[in-house]
């Protein structure tokens, strides 16, 4: 037993060790997870006009100099909100300048919306200001290394300020706009062509006002709660799933503007108690913007001063001036700025030569903010373009697609990626795929004062809905009357919709009902399941005006640009396109109206779709390489078995003869246990051979080694002249039973013994199984499977499976344990029978009477050591010895020394051994009974009987 | 010595004087020719336990039928489950049911998913942890190899035996998925989770190389079993242990703390293959988990040939 604790102790030892070390390991990856150490400086710095002072903090990374990055804030946000970004980017080297732009935070100023003489000029100041820091990379004197990102707002001002800085290296804004106008009076309706990218928008003039989302974002400009910013991440790939109770905001800080939503009462409509401290109603605004914003709030309209004020704060004034390489991030859950905005800023940068790349994730205004993946590939642009860092990140385009479906545990979102965004100059054009659309004319009205209204999305609780998927789709709601629907067949295979769906639509007026203000209609595109489950992707709606309708009910003919959205419809499902009359989340006219809604002809929707490219990355060599060193190391590991399986034949000719020769063999057990000790001897053809002893005496180990299971300690086992070791071919001419029957419980007798023999892989006919089965003498018993089998059948069975093959050499471990009386006579016979056929057999025996009935051998073993061995009369009968048991042994002994030739004389207790030589057991009975002895027993002198009795004796009284 | 219950049994069981005979006879008879090595002529070690037998010494065992039945049964379960489960609840817009039961190759990837995290590693420790264990337990062991069946050669044997009955199992499941995919969802796109379709015949191929992908897989289940079978006479003890670790993965898996750690964990790209259900595969997580299921099965497979070959046979 002490053998399987010690080994136990090693697989101790050794789990522990690799506990130790995996715990190690983790400490020490945990510490090298350590994010680096970010110090901050605080400083009021001066603006572009002497009244301006701008909160900043500078973020300085553990080594500087390094290139700067400026971090603009969103609409309502302060350089606080942006600390999270600010500091991760600093933890990756940079030099970060965050600050609050005028009329926010603590900085003083109005707010001009990002116009040039204001706010831009602002960050230009702070660009010449870094270029003074020590910590920042200078390109030249006063020109600082320096990139720029933001959100939203923040992401406009990064557009703005490198169309009209060229220090500025590289810039990453994120969800913001290209036209303010179009932003929030957008027009989808076109009768002129539209742009080849896959997200353009018709962007035509005199748009439906967006009420809700201008009313959040003129709250937040007034102080009010701040619902313009996505306040949570995205979903990524690789998240299991969209979670909405687990928002995690960047860099942990909570951004000030996330402020807790309470049930669906309208945003933008409770200001924190203190906000407004002026009682003026424009709050920090420029007084022509508040104005601005009044005329268009409540006529519904703007006027060309208006859009030409909104157009002078946008990107679009300057992206005909940005060369520097640019990552336009956009959210796929917008209805604040859409794709279609970056799809403008995309085209309008390419087309002045610079260098776009385009990422759509699943956030935006509605979604959140980027995730920590997205949040590291706008830091690796920034690595790669500001210092030379990392992989180019070339100028493709990748979208990621969020799964209809979903499987528990499974990520729901994957990135497609292709290597150019299409349309753009000098690539190919955006594919798109055309889906036949059904449905008769149709007549709907617009309700006098535009209420109730149809629902598409929830602007401003982006926090509570817009982050999941699943609720913000099923938003949606279509007022019956005002609604006329196109739908599509059930799809063959999925459409994956990657952009604005485009629709060829016509409206005309009832005849005798014009519309003074031509149509206000909002269209959008469903995705409806069989069941007719509606889900309203990126809940997303498409206002349109038409601004003149014949009054004779002559139809226009329109060109709607869809929402932009990146949607798979999966195969059965359909696409529904809505055109409604009323938003909630638009202005509408209030007069009444009614308008003729159809198709053109053979109307289909042109879906655009951007595959991906396939990775040329192709198998990744690394872990395939490494499979080769595996599989290679394994097939040298087996090339060296074989090797050593090979050893040199060891074969005794001049015991070819001699079916067993047991040489000085031991086998000893980690501990000192010795099991067997010393052992030797040999058997001879045509024997009968017991090896007796006691149990525990080491037989049955001997026996194991005989046959290769147990490896000796010591000495060697010769068959036939081979010597034994484990799997030795020699072994075949053995037949062995040791140790109990072995056979398949399922299987019945007669299948159990011709599986084993098929297992040896010889000739069948060699097996004589009916001799073997009919010795067994099971009768019909070897149908039935083993598992019904007696002891002593399978006893029997097992000694006829050992017989298969008629081995030279019949190796039996106690055989007749388990049979009755009968049975016992019989197998007698029967290993008597077999070796005078010239064969050998080995049997094994505790008790004596079996070893002296059935062997003509004998083999004595005690304690794994030889006790004795010859032919079993030699050692039984002892030739010339008797014992006498006698009444006074000390006389009769006496006497006995005294007949003629009588030597060796022992006294035993009552017992009298002597070797009469010659002189007959009976004369020496007379002899002592005439000399007054009384003699109770004669016999031979049983020196075996005398060892093994001595032997079991031993046993017993330990 | 015999049991008292046992005499009705053994009523008729003797053997005939005459069988002695026969035997005695045929002994005397048969010469026994002997090759150069010491063997019986007619016995070569290549031969002993070819695959046929072994596979038929498996495949007659309830346990395997058993496993190879339940596998034959589990989609049409599964398509049940479906059936009724849908009608009690009626919501089924962008769930779980939804996307196992819009297409044929769906439903496979969907009964796939379902058992790749327990049910294939049980059945793999199964077929592995049981092969040397149980032959142990019943004490065919030492007549295997005494027969002789050298013993890398049983040991290989009943590997590869295993590995063909873990592959049969791998295959009948996404096969009869498949049938029954087709009968009830017909033959539609794949679609994966991520919202990516695949056209029928193309998910077809992604099946098959999920199939390589998960036999590949599993075999470091296969080798730790392999270790275990040939560590221990307990075949419950063997078939436990593999389970036991691969759960100790699991959990350990889903603790992100572990972060970087998690890749060397046996289970941790136990779900690879779902990258196949995607117009444009990335084949990196499949490698690594390929690599890392190969550099263990190779660990444990070597170090079960390493104790097998010197390990004494005492059962």
């Amino acid at each position: 037993m002490s053998r399987f604790s010690r080994s136990h102790l090693r697989w101790l030892l050794l789990g522990l060790a690799v506990v130790v070390v995996a715990a190690g390991g983790v400490v020490w990856l945990n510490s090298g997870d350590e994010p680096p150490e970010v110090r901050t400086r605080e400083q009021t710095l001066a603006g572009a006009a002497d009244d301006i002072t701008l909160d900043s903090t500078l973020y300085l990374p553990e080594q500087t100099p390094a290139p700067a990055i400026i971090v603009a804030h969103g609409f309502g946000g302060s350089k606080d909100s942006v600390d999270g970004e600010a500091r991760e980017l600093a933890q990756r080297g940079f030099v970060v300048l965050a600050y609050s732009a005028r009329g926010f935070g603590v900085s003083s100023g109005e707010i001009s919306l990002n116009a040039p003489d204001a706010e831009v000029a602002d960050a230009r100041e702070l660009v010449s200001w870094l270029a003074e820091q020590p910590e920042v990379v200078t390109d030249a004197e006063g020109d600082p290394r320096v990139g720029v990102t933001g959100g939203s707002y923040g992401g406009a001002l990064s557009l703005m300020l490198a169309g009209t800085d060229d220090r500025v290296d590289a810039l990453a804004p994120t969800i913001t706009y290209n036209d303010l106008s179009q932003a929030l009076l957008p027009n989808s309706a076109t009768t002129g062509d539209v742009p080849d990218t896959p997200a353009a928008n018709a962007f035509a003039d005199n748009g439906v006002f967006k009420q809700s989302w201008a009313g959040i974002f003129f709250a937040a400009g007034v102080g009010g709660a701040g619902l313009a910013n996505p306040s949570v991440d995205a979903v990524e790939p690789g998240n299991e799933d969209d979670d909405p109770d687990a928002p995690a905001n960047p860099g942990g800080a909570p951004a000030p503007e996330e402020a807790p939503a309470e049930g669906g009462a309208p945003p933008g409509g409770g200001a924190p108690p203190g906000g407004l401290d002026t009682g003026d109603p424009c709050g920090k605004f420029r007084q022509d913007i508040c104005a601005a914003y009044a005329e268009v709030a409540t006529t519904g309209r703007a006027s060309q001063q208006t859009v030409d004020l909104l157009r002078s704060v946008s990107p679009m004034a300057v992206t005909d001036r940005i060369t520097q390489p640019t990552l336009l991030v956009q959210g796929e859950q917008d209805t604040l700025f859409g794709l279609d905005q970056a799809d403008a800023n995309a085209r309008q940068i390419s087309a002045a030569g610079g260098e776009v790349k385009v990422v759509w994730y699943t956030g935006g205004h509605d979604g959140g903010a980027p995730g920590p993946q997205l949040r590291g590939e706008i830091a690796d642009w920034f690595d790669f373009h500001l210092r030379g860092r990392g992989e180019d990140p070339g100028t493709g385009f990748e979208y990621a697609v969020q799964g209809a479906l979903r499987v528990q545990g499974a990520p729901s979102v994957r990135t497609v990626s292709t290597d150019a965004y299409p349309g753009l100059d000098g690539g190919q054009v955006a594919q798109r795929q055309r889906v036949r659309l059904y449905g008769p004319q149709q007549t709907i009205i617009n309700p006098p004062g535009g209420n109730p209204a149809s629902v598409s999305s929830m602007p401003g609780l982006g926090a509570v809905i817009g982050s999941s998927s699943r609720l913000a789709g099923r938003v949606a709601f279509d007022m019956p009357g005002q609604a006329a629907r196109f739908a599509s067949r059930p799809l063959d295979n999925q459409l994956l919709i990657a952009g604005s769906s485009t629709v060829r639509l016509l409206v005309s007026t009832l005849p005798g009902a014009p519309a003074q203000d031509g149509a206000v209609l909002f269209a959008k595109l469903y995705d409806v399941g069989s069941d007719g489950a509606r889900v309203l992707p990126g809940s997303a709606v498409s206002p349109l005006r038409i601004p003149s309708l014949p009054a004779d009910g002559t139809p226009v003919e329109v060109t709607v640009t869809l929402p932009g959205i990146v949607r798979p419809i999966e195969t059965d499902r359909r696409v529904e396109l809505v055109v409604t009359t009323t938003d909630q989340a638009y202005a509408t006219p209030p007069e009444p109206a009614a308008f003729r809604v159809s198709l053109v002809e053979d109307g289909a929707l042109e879906a655009p779709v951007v595959p991906g490219t396939r990775s040329d990355t192709g198998l990744p060599t690394g872990p395939l390489v490494g499979i080769g060193i595996v599989l290679g190391l394994v097939v040298l590991a087996a090339v060296w078995g074989a090797f050593r399986r090979r050893r040199a034949v060891d074969h005794d000719a001049a015991l070819d003869d001699v079916p067993l020769v047991i040489d000085n063999l031991s086998k000893s057990y980690a501990g000192g246990v010795k099991a067997v000790d010393d052992l030797s001897f040999r058997v001879e053809r045509g024997q009968v051979v017991g090896l007796l002893g006691p149990n525990g005496a080491g037989k049955t180990t001997s026996l194991r080694m005989l046959m290769g299971l147990i490896s000796p300690s010591g000495g060697s086992i010769r068959v036939f002249g081979h010597k034994v070791y484990s799997g030795a071919p020699v072994l075949s001419r053995i037949g062995s039973f040791v140790e109990g029957a072995g056979f398949l419980p399922h299987l019945s007798g007669k299948a159990n013994l011709e599986l084993y023999w098929a297992a040896t892989g010889r000739p069948a006919d060699k097996a004589h199984f009916d001799e073997a089965l009919e010795i067994a003498g099971l009768g019909d018993a070897v149908h039935r499977r083993v598992k019904t089998y007696s002891q002593g059948m399978r006893q029997r069975l097992a000694i006829a499976q050992a017989m298969l093959g008629l081995p030279d050499l019949l190796v039996l471990d106690e055989p007749t344990n388990g049979l009755d009386p009968p049975q016992i006579h019989q197998m007698r016979e029967v290993l008597r029978r077999y070796a005078a056929a010239g064969r050998t057999v080995l049997v094994s025996s505790h008790l004596l009477a079996e070893v002296e009935q059935t062997c003509d051998h004998v083999v004595v073993m005690h304690h794994g050591k030889l006790v004795a061995t010859g032919p079993v009369e030699a050692i039984v009968g002892g030739a010339g010895e008797a014992t006498f048991r006698v009444d006074r042994p000390i006389d009769a002994a006496d006497v006995l020394r005294d007949s003629d030739g009588v030597h060796d004389v022992v006294v035993e207790g009552p017992l009298v051994h002597a070797n009469l030589n010659g002189l007959a057991r009976a004369e020496a009975l007379a002899t002592l009974v005439r000399a007054g002895v009384a003699v109770e027993q004669a016999g031979p002198r049983r020196r075996l009987e005398d060892a093994f009795l001595q032997l079991v004796g031993e046993e017993s009284r330990k | 010595m015999t049991p008292v219950e046992d005499h009705s049994v053994d009523h008729d069981v003797h053997t005939d004087p005459a069988a002695l005979e026969q035997l005695t006879d045929a002994a005397a008879q048969e010469r026994v020719e002997v090759a150069p090595d010491g063997s019986v002529v007619g016995y070569k070690a290549r031969r002993t336990l070819r695959l046929r037998v072994e596979l038929a010494r498996q495949l007659r065992r309830r346990r395997v039928q058993l496993v190879l039945g339940f596998l034959v049964l589990l989609p049409w379960i599964l398509w049940a489950a479906f059936e009724f489960g849908t009608e009690a609840t009626g919501q089924r817009s962008g769930g779980f049911v939804d996307l196992a039961t819009s297409s044929a190759p769906n439903f496979v990837v969907f009964v796939l998913f379902a058992v790749s995290s327990f049910l294939l590693p049980m059945i793999v420790a199964l077929f592995f942890g049981d092969t040397i264990a149980s032959e142990a337990s019943w004490s065919s062991l030492k007549y295997l190899l005494a027969t002789p069946v050298p013993r890398h050669r049983l040991m290989r044997q009943k590997a590869i035996t295993s590995g063909l009955l873990s592959l049969l199992a791998i295959t009948l499941l996404p096969a009869m998925s498949l049938l029954v995919g087709l009968i009830f969802y017909g033959a539609g796109e794949a679609v994966s989770p991520t919202g990516d379709a695949i056209p029928f015949d193309e998910s077809m191929l992604a099946l098959l190389f999920t199939v390589i992908y998960l036999a590949i897989h599993v075999l470091w289940v296969a080798g730790l079993a392999l270790f275990l079978t040939v560590s221990t006479d307990a075949p419950l003890g063997a078939v436990g242990g593999a389970v036991l670790v691969a759960i100790l993965s699991q959990i350990l898996d889903q603790i992100t703390a572990l972060e970087g750690l998690r890749n060397y964990l046996p289970t941790h790209y136990a779900f690879a293959w779902s990258d196949l259900i995607s117009r444009d595969i990335d084949w990196s997580n499949m490698a690594a988990g390929a690599f890392s299921a190969v550099a263990y099965a190779a660990f444990f497979g070597l170090l079960a040939a390493r104790r097998f070959r010197t390990k004494d046979i005492t059962s």
